[in-house]
């Protein structure tokens, strides 16, 4: 499946500073958990920790699936599909 | 795909942290601008006619406060002279870059933009002052002189009140962080919504409720330009710690973070130093000579090695200064 995923809010520091990632993911069927690994695995450049805490996303980081708060569309447990769009955006950067 | 709580028919984005309550955009919008009205209604934080300088950085709060500001200021004829104002610590490649989306923010709204350098205020940069004494203490000076530099900056836009944008989170960690240290004289002070106004500026936090996360998701839905960088002068693992510590908390309860009601004793409220001026330069101080002038100094004379704790009470203790070599030039 074909992904668009976007850091930012600082985030995309960890990320070889590249915001915009147009991503093909080669499973069939994936749970937002098991992407989040994916990413960790396929896109991040450094320091895990600062994304990753206890297999989700560090707390402080905001996630949107196409648009949408992804504490409303299951979080974790989220069934990925193919085009979407997911956001990952720090609040822990700046003021 | 859920429907909005609120008005029953949009497609709800955004989970409240507080009310768990589900929201469309333009209910989003509204609940969240409604509620800093009210913070400030319910507070007189302003009166028609004020000069307000909304202390800008370009980073996430200071943007959106400056859109809050604007949009409130019209909806519901404050009447207020809104500025922004800017402190140019004299950082390359962070705060240079930070002050491009501040000036993109004065043409967005319309508001006029002043900048104040420490390089004008205090004849040194954050560059020239890490050169000179490194890594360790290079946040204290930068903390001290900035406070300053705002009421300075303020005082020139002849303003008469400082909007900020310290939102929930940022005061539940300075909470946290004035209860490690001790500092019960700031623990008592950094909870209030004005601050200062004996002889500095007042100043405001009409984020005082407001979640950063809305404050984050809000910047994002509107698409708003800001900044965010990490100052590159500053790792401050120590604040990083309290932060994580508090998303935690947060994460599990998120009303904690507004949580805080703090009743200090009187018996140790009256302990408090008065709050006198600074021989010097004449900024508030409770002590003879102000923190940054004694900071300025111990630059002047080339001995940075004073042992400072973080934004630290001991200073005052342990260098008074005998010569003035350099005040501070408004
Ligand atoms: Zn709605
Ligand atoms: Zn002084």
């Amino acid at each position: 499946m074909r992904l668009s995923i976007e850091f930012s809010g600082g985030l995309e520091l960890l990320f070889g500073k590249k915001k915009q990632h147009s991503v093909e993911v080669d499973k069939k069927e994936i749970v937002l958990r098991d992407l989040l690994q994916w990413i960790k695995e396929n896109l991040l450049k450094e320091r895990p920790e600062l994304f990753l805490s206890q297999q989700t996303v560090r707390p402080g980081i905001l996630v949107l699936i196409n648009d949408c708060d992804w504490e409303l569309m299951g979080g974790l447990d989220y069934k990925v599909e193919d085009k979407d769009e997911l956001v990952f955006i720090s609040t822990l950067h700046g003021g | 795909m859920k429907e909005c709580t609120r008005c029953k028919t949009g497609r709800a984005v955004v989970k409240r942290p507080k009310t768990a309550e589900m929201m469309c955009k333009p209910c989003f919008y509204h609940v969240f601008e409604e509620e800093i009205h009210q913070t400030i209604v319910d507070n007189k934080l302003f009166k028609a006619g004020d000069r307000v300088a909304i202390a800008a950085s370009g980073g996430k709060d200071s943007t959106v406060l400056a859109e809050v500001m604007t949009t409130l200021n019209q909806r519901y004829n404050y009447g207020l002279d809104l500025f922004l104002l800017s402190v140019d610590e004299g950082i390359t490649g962070y705060r240079d870059d930070s002050l491009e989306t501040v000036k993109r923010n004065q043409e967005q709204y319309k508001i006029p933009l002043k900048i104040v350098s420490y390089e004008e205020l205090y004849g040194w940069t954050m560059d020239a002052i890490v050169a000179k004494i490194g890594l360790k203490n290079n946040c204290t000076f930068c903390g001290v002189f900035r406070r300053q530099a705002l009421d300075r900056g303020a005082m020139l836009l002849k303003a008469d009140k400082i909007v900020t944008g310290h939102n929930a989170d940022d005061i539940a960690e300075t909470v946290l962080l004035n209860l490690l240290r001790g500092d019960i004289s700031r623990l008592t002070r950094c909870t209030s919504i004005t601050t200062g106004t004996e002889d500095a500026l007042p100043r405001m936090k009409p984020f005082k409720y407001t979640y950063e996360k809305e404050i984050v998701m809000y910047a994002y839905f509107k698409k708003l330009d800001y900044f965010s960088t990490e100052c590159i002068y500053s790792p401050n693992a120590y604040r990083g710690y309290a932060r994580n510590f508090l998303k935690d908390l947060e994460a599990i309860r998120p009303s904690s973070i507004i949580g805080e009601n703090l009743h200090i004793q009187q018996e140790t409220l009256s302990k408090i130093p008065e709050q006198g001026k600074c021989s010097r330069c004449n900024y508030i101080s409770s002590n003879p000579v102000c923190k940054a002038c004694i900071l300025l100094d111990s630059l002047n004379r080339g001995m940075p090695k004073i042992e400072i704790a973080d934004e630290g009470e001991k200073v005052e203790k342990e260098v008074v200064p005998t010569s003035v070599h350099k005040t501070i030039n408004f």
